[in-house]
């Protein structure tokens, strides 16, 4: 593997967040892509990621505190 | 939480009628988020609070004339930032500081082949990423998850939260962040990329623990 055509692990890992909003340019997101075919510990990373993210998606649904739900309808309550 | 714009539209039709539903509805929806960016701004729980309550009710105040081709959720969190940011005493340079003051890397550099090994810059043997097992939803470790990835969020500094809040868990587009947040594009993605790496290191070392 030659220095232009290869990319570390570890300069992978930096490129994620580029490379999953899609803004890499053409080259590095062409390297970016065959490591990741040849790199299953990489796979791994960016499903790792991936889970992340649709997990923090998650995070704030159901969790209104119902004192506070109930200030704000007061509030709405007052306005009407 | 990516919620489809019809659906919002509706619920907005619906508040300008003073549909209580409707607002009970938008509240439940994005007061958690708004709640956990307002103090990023400000000094206490009960200013972010009054934070919040402002913006609704600045909303209502303005549904009238609030225009539906205007995202409500880019809407709402606008006003809120603003808001907060007359309440809270914290600058903007702030978002620079946290950015300079970043020195690590998104992984430990100990789980990669030093340099002038064979493979240097690879990932060692015993030290690349396994894939997450499945959590299913409403599971004891899923439960757990969320809670564990709550902790964390509120543990990261106040930028990286805001970003990660409003790209992940509200699912906003990265040109959306950035244009309310008064941010270059390179500053978004630098706060989202250490707030991502710093969860998913929870979140692998969480789901090793658990296995």
């Amino acid at each position: 593997m030659s220095d232009a055509e290869s990319m570390d692990c570890i300069r992978l890992v930096e490129l994620v967040t580029d490379y999953l909003d899609g803004v890499l340019d053409p080259d590095t997101r062409a390297r970016f892509d065959r490591h990741l075919g040849e790199c299953e510990g990489c796979h791994n990373y960016l499903q790792q990621l991936r889970s992340t993210v649709s997990v923090l998606g998650k995070v704030d649904s159901g969790q209104l505190d119902p004192a506070f739900r109930d200030r704000l309808l007061a509030a709405f309550r007052d306005w009407r | 939480m990516t919620v489809s714009t019809a659906d919002e539209d509706s619920l907005v039709a619906a508040l300008r009628l003073g549909d209580e539903a409707a607002f009970a509805a938008l509240v439940e929806r994005h007061t958690p988020s708004m709640l956990r960016v307002a103090g990023g701004y400000v000094a206490s729980r009960e200013i972010a609070e009054e934070v919040v309550q402002e913006t609704w009710l600045a909303l209502l105040k303005g549904i009238d004339t609030f225009e539906c081709r205007s995202s409500l959720r880019t809407w709402l969190f606008t006003v809120l930032v603003n808001i907060a940011k007359t309440r809270g005493m914290r600058e903007r340079r702030e978002i620079e500081v946290q950015i300079t003051a970043f020195t690590g890397g998104a992984v430990d550099p100990a789980r990669f082949r030093a340099d002038g090994q064979q493979w240097d810059g690879h990932w060692k043997e015993h030290e690349a990423p396994a894939p997450f097992p499945d959590t299913p939803e409403g599971s004891v470790l899923g439960d757990e998850l969320l809670a564990v990835t709550r902790r964390e969020l509120d543990k990261l500094p106040a930028r990286q939260r805001e970003v990660l809040t409003m790209r992940d868990v509200l699912g906003m587009t990265a040109a959306e962040v950035s244009a309310l947040l008064e941010i270059s594009a390179v500053n978004q993605r630098v706060l989202l990329h250490r707030g991502r790496a710093a969860l998913r290191q929870t979140l692998e070392d969480y789901l090793k623990e658990s296995r």
